[in-house]
């Protein structure tokens, strides 16, 4: 292995922490934080692929990267949690440890999923495919054990993480007019988001999303 | 020369186990004053404790028995045998050859079996109530440190302490996320397995945190002579395993005894800094509850374990 594959894995191995530290984090600002973190990860490690492998329009994706999703995103998050003061600590439907077995499982799971695609794949990055697909499973795990609407929202977020980072390892990132659009469609969506979690407040006084279950009629 | 060179090396390990680890167990305790803004005792204090304790009587329980006046010494002999397998100068030890890494672990179990007997042996409720807690932390821990070594065995593929340090020092350099993971892992671990703040602190004597001190709360004179100097070398050899799996650079290779003063030295200075790591740990977490235990432990099992899956996944 030569010098940018192993750092390209260190920074693998360094997302693939920052999705279990979201798993356990108990504190939302904490839960921002981390998100900031995966997000830096990600944007060195895109620059870094596209430096090895002299895919220059790799640059231009790890520079959204860093803008969107270390700097916008959470800053939008925290406005959220500051405007909508919410609950300091974060609830979770699956008590923590029992989240951290289901999480090993998983990524077992996508190690064995993606090892045959790592045998026919010649990229420098290869190796790093099932750490994408582990971050996609982790967030969509965070987004089924959490209860409240904006820590879904961050699982949500991590989810698109690791579908970046997949196509990063595997094809070495998608055309810059997909990535362009996939930025903007997230910018977007977090401004919905944003506008959302204000209706859910005003319509049940709280984001705990198990109150939708009484958005039915009487019987 | 070449005959006696492995067993020179023994000896003096052996020597620098017994004598050093008070003295780094009193080094510890002087930064942490100085990061409180206390005055120490000083460096020697820790010999100058088990010095006095040795030289005062023993007071028995009436209903102790063998097992209560038997686990200071098994205790004390266990921890010194793990002393001489541990790789801590040079590579070349005699009896590494005897226990692997699986049989370290077991040594320190036994020592710790043994110590939750005796606190229950004495019948007393705080004796009963630390080894309870002792037990809950050890079934959480010990796997998780299975799991770190391991993954350092992996890398090496070998479970010989000896043979894994070797790996590492004398082998190509490659930045491992596998074993950064489990280092973090051990570190957790050993916060744990030699009481140490987050999960236990070893100055209390507050009956509802207590753990390791609830058990040896009935020791006196030279039983708890030995067992806090067992304490002292767990924690000394707990350090010296870590510098020994994740930065053994500067360890004599085998054979090359001339290289031993530089070892030693390079030793005191890894030891020097690896102190103030812990008091850094130490001062900058509050003890947790009893109950996030589980979450501490079950972290350094999820690190352990991811570290051992990112040698398959990344390496």
């Amino acid at each position: 292995m030569n010098i940018a594959a192993q750092i390209n894995s260190i920074l693998a191995a360094l997302v693939l922490l920052t999705a279990f530290g979201l798993l356990v984090q108990r504190r939302i600002y904490g839960l921002l934080h981390l998100f900031a973190w995966q997000g830096l990860f990600l944007s060195i490690s895109t620059g870094l692929v596209g430096y090895v492998a002299r895919q220059h329009h790799l640059y231009i994706s790890s520079i959204l990267t860093l803008a969107l999703k270390v700097i916008v995103l959470p800053y939008i998050l925290h406005t959220l949690i500051v405007r909508l003061k919410i609950h300091k600590e974060v609830e979770t439907v699956v008590n923590i440890p029992t989240t951290m077995l289901m999480g090993i499982a998983l990524v077992i799971f996508s190690y064995h999923l993606t090892a045959p695609i790592r045998e026919l794949s010649t990229l420098v990055t290869r190796s790093t495919i099932a750490v994408a697909l582990a971050t996609v499973m982790l967030g969509l795990l965070m987004m089924i054990t959490r209860r409240h609407a904006v820590t879904q929202i961050i699982g949500f977020l991590a989810m698109e993480n690791g579908l970046f980072f997949a196509a990063t390892s595997a094809t070495y990132g998608m055309p810059l007019v997909v990535e362009l659009g996939v930025g903007l469609d997230i910018l977007i969506a977090a401004f919905i988001f944003g506008i959302f979690f204000f209706h859910i407040r005003e319509t049940f006084d709280s984001l705990d999303v198990e109150q939708m279950a009484r958005l039915k009629e009487e019987e | 020369m070449n005959v006696f060179s492995p067993l020179f090396v023994m000896c003096l390990q052996f020597i620098a186990v017994l004598f050093a680890a008070p003295a780094f167990a009193g080094w510890v305790r002087m930064v942490k004053c100085w990061f409180q803004g206390r005055k120490s005792a000083g460096l020697f204090q820790p010999y100058r404790d088990i010095f006095k304790l040795l030289n005062k009587d023993v007071v028995l329980a009436e209903n102790a028995s063998w097992i209560f006046r038997f686990t200071p010494f098994l205790v004390f002999g266990t921890t010194v045998l793990a002393g001489v397998i541990i790789p801590i100068l040079s590579i070349d030890l005699p009896l590494s050859a005897t226990a692997d890494a699986i049989a370290l672990v077991a040594l320190f179990t036994i020592a710790r079996f043994f110590t939750a007997l005796a606190g229950l042996d004495i019948g007393t409720a705080f004796g009963g109530m630390g080894s309870s807690r002792e037990k809950t932390v050890a079934s959480m821990s010990e796997p998780a440190m299975l799991m770190a070594i391991f993954t350092v065995s992996l890398v090496s593929q070998s479970t010989s302490i000896s043979h894994m340090v070797n790996v590492i020092a004398h082998g190509e350099f490659v930045l491992r996320p596998s074993l950064a993971f489990a280092l973090l892992a051990f570190i957790l671990i050993a916060l744990a397995e030699t009481g140490r703040i987050p999960v236990d602190n070893p100055a209390t004597h507050l009956e509802l945190t207590m753990i390791h001190e609830a058990m040896i709360l009935e020791y006196s004179g030279r039983h708890l002579a030995l067992i806090e100097w067992a304490g002292m070398m767990k924690l000394f050899l707990f350090t010296t395993l870590g510098i020994a799996l994740f930065f053994p650079w500067g360890i004599a290779a085998a054979g090359d005894i001339t290289f031993l003063p530089v070892a030693i030295l390079l030793l005191l200075i890894k030891l020097f800094f690896a102190g103030i790591g812990l008091v850094l740990i130490e001062i900058g977490l509050a003890k947790m509850r009893l109950f996030r235990i589980q979450e501490f432990l079950g972290s350094a099992f999820l690190f352990a374990t991811l570290g051992l899956l990112s040698y398959f996944m990344l390496e």
